[in-house]
């Protein structure tokens, strides 16, 4: 027998809490990228998987925006990080208060 | 078939077990590794899912330019080796883990109280090049796939006037 969606789901909830869990714990932005990235990877994932269960193809095309939306955000997030680096010679997300947020 | 379940079973392992490396990982390097790792499980996690196309497509954006960039940018800002940062918040690192897995034992109660996960699969058609294309550049998609294209240029943009110095 095949295996079945659940696991799947299941599968990609853990990495997507993976994910959460990085973001909350890490305090350097470049690993908070990564885990912004393993969390999209999971959703990636969970549309796959119900592409091949429903027959439906429309889930692989939304994975395929999903990743040139993850690539954009990469290449504008990390002219970000380099651009505060520039000014303020650190980039501990702690330190980066000035909105006071 | 236990021989698809056995694979799925290593690959979901490798990839869990490389994510939580990644998240322990004090070595920014280090992280980025891992996560090349989870991204190709991932990867192969798609093909046997069928769908060759996206696992080609997972390797060379994601394995390929998306983690060039990060290991761009970490020897770029010299944070290869790990600082000690005095922590603020120090019970968010406690509390974290410990709400993660509830989170996931509460996801996985409500995704297998799902009507929907018992059925097997509708059809075993690999999903290739051909379809895709066909999809995205016939009327259904073709306006997303433009947007996207638009989405792309402003970004290649703005980073350029983040990232230099003048312009």
């Amino acid at each position: 027998m095949p295996i079945p969606l659940d696991y799947y789901l299941i599968l990609s909830a853990a990495l997507f809490t993976i994910g959460v869990v990085g973001v909350l714990i890490k305090r350097n932005p470049i690993v908070i990228f990564m885990c912004v990235e393993l969390m999209l990877n999971a959703v990636n994932l969970t549309f796959v998987a119900f592409s091949r269960y429903h027959s439906d193809i429309g889930g692989q095309m939304m994975v395929i925006f999903v990743m040139a939306v993850a690539a954009a955000e990469v290449a504008v997030g990390l002219g970000i990080l380099v651009s505060i680096f520039r000014n303020r010679a650190s980039i501990n997300v702690d330190e980066i208060d000035l909105m006071k947020g | 078939m236990t021989g698809q379940l056995l694979l799925f079973a290593f690959l979901a392992a490798v990839t869990i077990v490389c994510g939580v490396a990644m998240i322990l990982a004090d070595n920014p390097v280090r992280s980025a590794l891992y996560l090349v790792l989870v991204l190709f499980s991932v990867a192969l996690l798609f093909l046997t899912l069928h769908a060759v196309f996206i696992a080609a497509v997972q390797i060379i954006v994601y394995a390929g330019a998306i983690m060039v960039l990060f290991i761009f940018v970490i020897m770029l800002l010299n944070l290869g080796t790990p600082e000690r940062i005095v922590d603020r918040l120090k019970p968010q690192q406690a509390l974290g883990p410990i709400l993660g897995v509830v989170f996931v034992i509460l996801l996985a109660f409500i995704i297998s109280s799902l009507p929907t996960g018992k059925h097997p699969p509708l059809s075993n058609t690999l999903v290739g090049p051909y379809e895709i294309g066909m999809n995205l550049f016939t009327a259904n998609w073709i306006f997303p796939f433009e947007i996207v294209s638009i989405l792309l240029l402003v970004a290649a943009v703005g980073a350029v006037m983040l990232a230099k110095k003048r312009i």
